[in-house]
């Protein structure tokens, strides 16, 4: 089957991406949960991948997909990392609320 | 209003709804399920930009490894009341949505200029660069290098969680 999409243009998926990197950023301002606060960051690393696919896609270069597929990678280590940093918070504190955690603040 | 249009504007749809539903549940496994379906909505608008790799390895790595820790740390966390998890969604939320219009907005009059108008519909070239085979050829000839990092990246990743999240003997 050849299905060919044409009729949606550029500004649709940077408007859709746009819109989730707002409600991620709305997500890390206003929630308190250390682990809500991560996920919101995936959300934004998301929407701002779908920017780059959609550059890819409409400029038929394939770099952006390849910087796609690197950010994933590093996403991956990067909630690794931040999830053993809750542990090790949580292990200490025994709190997620990070408005508790605050010995970094001077 | 073709049928892909409406497949299109239902998907994203989807996706924006279960972002907000994401950032406004109180419980957290409610928010990684609803950060799941939204994850899988993005991998969809993945395959309508002809993105086929791109959109297994976001239901792989994103849906699947990722959103696996997230409720494995979850679950390995709630130990005893349910009160340290969740919490009170209360004050001071105004500035923070004035800062994100604000930002919105920023984003939008920037797209709408007209020098960021490059391309109106999908090149024409966009069904052979998604395919496995142009991602994993640009890969290992263009982009080797990178990829060697990456792997020196993720093994720094796993020494870096091994002593962050290891018990400490007093």
């Amino acid at each position: 089957m050849n299905f060919n999409i044409t009729d949606i243009p550029l500004n649709s998926y940077l408007a859709l991406s746009a819109i989730l990197f707002s409600i991620g950023v709305i997500g890390v301002l206003t929630r308190r949960n250390a682990i809500v606060v991560f996920m919101c960051i995936e959300l934004m690393l998301n929407s701002v991948n779908l920017t780059l696919v959609a550059f890819s896609a409409f400029h038929g270069n394939i770099t952006g997909q390849i910087l796609v597929f690197f950010v994933m990678a590093v996403a991956a280590a990067e909630a690794a990392v931040g999830l053993a940093i809750i542990i090790a918070l949580f292990r200490n504190k025994m709190t997620m609320n990070i408005d508790e955690i605050n010995i970094m603040k001077w | 209003m073709n049928f892909e249009v409406v497949f299109f504007f239902s998907i994203a749809a989807l996706a924006i709804v279960s972002a907000i539903l994401m950032i406004t549940q109180r419980n957290p496994i409610k928010s990684v399920i609803f950060l799941i379906v939204n994850f899988f909505c993005i991998a969809l608008i993945y395959l309508i930009l002809h993105a086929q790799f791109i959109a297994i390895i976001q239901i792989l790595v994103y849906a699947g490894a990722i959103m696996v820790l997230f409720l494995f740390i979850i679950m390995l966390l709630n130990l005893g009341d349910e009160s340290a998890l969740t919490e009170k969604i209360g004050y001071k939320k105004t500035i923070a949505y004035v800062l994100s219009a604000v930002l919105l907005l920023e984003i939008v009059i920037g797209l709408s200029l007209p020098w960021t108008v490059a391309a109106s519909r999908i090149h024409p070239n966009a069904n052979e660069i998604g395919t496995v085979e142009a991602i994993g050829k640009s890969l290992f000839i263009d982009y080797l290098l990178p990829f060697e990092v990456i792997s020196m990246l993720l093994l720094a990743a796993i020494v870096g969680v091994i002593v962050l999240a290891k018990k400490k003997f007093q």
